[in-house]
């Protein structure tokens, strides 16, 4: 309960500092015309989804989570695509660092989940470091199988649960 | 007086324990393969012999019992049955009493209470043979540590009648977890082995998983996300106070253990997505790495010697349990079934490994010896992981997860030849179980 409040207050927060940031959509040369030109539409909302220059753009429209079969890290054709545009989206919008997570489902002893999900948030990291993103700008950590997003044993929730997310960080308060 | 010498024949592997019911034989638990018949006891409530004793009297019968029993070597005649009552912790015993109602062992106590001082006695008889088993023996301690003392007596009881170590003067450090599987709390606790005693270490702000205890009982190390990412931590039991180990930016460590001697923690590092196995002086903090591959090496833990280290490794491929020098170097592999091994944890005794075995979408707790023989599966079950060694290497604590989106994780024990399976109270769920040494 805690964390989804606090999560929610965090991308309200977001929210509000993308608006009075005007480095964000003034000054930044890289986010001007998008920005503008969403502007112009009059739809665009700083830092909502439809903001492509927002956490909430990358974690929805980009995608921010790549899957994993079981007890693998190789990054399926639709774990590169994903990861292709998340590429993208960071070489876009410099100013974001990212925390890579890597999680496992629960079918696994504890150590060993913690390690492969270090082995998936790592082959995430490998992946969009070799599309240009600077080493320095990703981080990896592993939860194991101790953050599932979904609870049931079957494999419908397992394979969400086995996924490496890509995290946002800063960027907003540059 | 004649003292009596028991024979024990202690087959520890394939072992099933049984009693010898031998009527006319001496008191006796045989620990081989056979047929389980638990040694019938009587404990009459102690005798209290100071003014404020009273209620102490009967509770620390009541715990020896709830010990004894707890075992599944033993099984308590109830007083309801008793023909004889004892009145005086010196006079004689009336054996026939006991033997008409078949009490083949008989335990006396009595407590005296002075300030916040506890003295407790107590006397174990072979009721079939007529003679006492062993000498009397006297415990002090505090009042607030009142069930130490029956622990005590109980761990006394049981190592006269089997031969073997008692564990019931022990405690356990383990995750005590609430919350559903989405949004679990996770915060350390340490308990009495029975549940007793709860304490809590760590509050639930940030993950905690697997604490360990230290040789001598009175510190843990664990992990804890609480820089964001995994690191290990000591904690001193008594202080509360912790400290982090060390290690460079932009990795993990975690799955620490303390060496024999209490001065080396063996753990997992990861980087770069690759996890090894390293050794850290824990005063130095100076580390040392001891596996070199791409394979993912975790769940180390010490031979009682200190001198080799038994962990998993997936190496070959999939999850399997390997034994190396504690300096590092070749390792042999000695889990060879169908099926995923890990968390591999050397036995107090030094001649068995228990692990946590997948296979077939179960999970089971086992035993096998050092070479990967004579394996043998204790529990099976939707999740079970996670064994530990009570002091005496004969039981074994885990933590056993239910199925589904209600699924919660309690912690259960059970001996080494399968028997005894039962839960392990506790106020939250809990996992991670540590069993600490027999305390002093």
């Amino acid at each position: 309960m805690n964390r989804i409040l606090t999560a929610t207050l965090l991308i309200a927060a977001l929210a509000v500092s993308a608006c009075t940031n005007p480095d964000r959509f003034g000054a930044d040369g890289m986010n001007n015309g998008a920005a503008n030109g969403a502007g112009l539409n009059g739809g665009i909302i700083p830092g909502s989804a439809n903001d492509p220059a927002s956490t909430a753009y990358f974690q929805q429209a980009v995608g921010d989570r790549v899957l994993f079969l079981v007890d693998q890290s190789n990054l399926t054709p639709e774990g590169q695509a994903t990861l292709d545009g998340q590429a993208a989206w960071l070489n876009t919008n410099t100013d974001y660092q990212a925390v890579i997570e890597g999680h496992a489902d629960e079918q696994g002893t504890r150590e060993y989940n913690l390690a492969l999900g270090a082995r998936r948030a790592n082959a995430a990291r490998e992946y969009l470091i070799s599309r240009g993103i600077a080493a320095s700008r990703l981080r990896v950590v592993s939860y194991g199988k101790e953050r599932p997003i979904e609870v049931c044993s079957s494999e419908a929730c397992y394979a969400k649960n086995r996924r490496a997310v890509t995290v946002l960080a800063g960027g907003l308060t540059s | 007086m004649i003292v009596r010498i028991l024979s024990l024949c202690l087959a520890l592997i394939g072992g099933v324990a049984s009693v010898a019911q031998a009527q006319d034989g001496p008191l006796r638990i045989e620990i081989t393969e056979g047929v389980i018949e638990p040694l019938p006891f009587a404990v009459p409530s102690f005798q209290p012999e100071s003014g404020d004793a009273g209620q102490m009297a009967v509770d620390l019968a009541r715990v020896v019992s709830e010990d004894l029993v707890g075992s599944g070597l033993f099984r308590e005649v109830p007083a309801s049955a008793y023909i004889s009552t004892v009145s005086d912790f010196n006079a004689p015993i009336q054996y026939a009493d006991w033997k008409a109602i078949n009490a083949q062992a008989l335990i006396t106590g009595a407590v005296s209470v002075s300030g916040n001082t506890l003295n407790v006695k107590f006397r174990l008889y072979d009721v079939f043979s007529g003679a006492e088993l062993g000498s009397g023996l006297q415990f002090s301690g505090t009042v607030d540590g009142w069930r130490r003392m029956a622990h005590k007596v109980a761990d006394a009881v049981y190592s006269r009648i089997t031969g073997e170590g008692g564990y019931f003067d022990s405690r356990v450090v383990y995750v005590s977890e609430t919350g559903p599987k989405d949004d679990r709390a996770k915060r350390l606790a340490v308990m009495d082995y029975d549940g007793a005693n709860v304490r809590y270490l760590t509050d639930s702000s940030s993950i905690v998983l697997a604490p360990r205890f230290s040789p001598s009982g009175d510190r843990i190390l664990y992990t804890s996300y609480e820089s964001g990412f995994p690191r290990i931590y000591v904690l001193d039991i008594g202080s509360v106070q912790r400290r982090v180990l060390e290690s460079a930016e932009g990795t993990m460590s975690f799955a620490p253990r303390f060496s024999p001697s209490g001065n080396t923690v063996v753990y997992s590092l990861t980087q770069g997505g690759n996890t090894d196995i390293y050794t850290m002086d824990i005063n130095t903090g100076q580390s040392t790495r001891l596996t070199n591959t791409p394979a993912i090496e975790t769940a180390p833990s010490y031979s009682p010697d200190g001198s080799r280290i038994v962990f998993e490794s997936d190496r070959s491929g999939s999850q399997q349990l390997y034994i190396m020098p504690a300096t590092g170097g070749e390792a042999t592999r000695i889990s060879f079934g169908e099926g995923r091994y890990g968390t591999p944890v050397w036995s107090p005794r030094g001649d068995l490994v228990a692990f946590t075995k997948q296979n077939k979408g179960r999970f089971h707790i086992g035993v096998m010896r050092l070479d990967g023989s004579e394996e043998r599966l204790l529990t099976a079950s939707f999740l079970d992981e996670g064994p530990t060694w009570a002091p005496n290497g004969r039981v074994i604590m885990f933590a056993r997860e239910t199925q589904g989106a209600g699924g919660a994780s309690s912690l259960y024990s059970v001996d080494i030849s399968g028997r005894n399976l039962k839960p392990v109270r506790t106020q939250e769920g809990g996992s991670d179980p540590s069993w600490s040494p027999l305390q002093k």
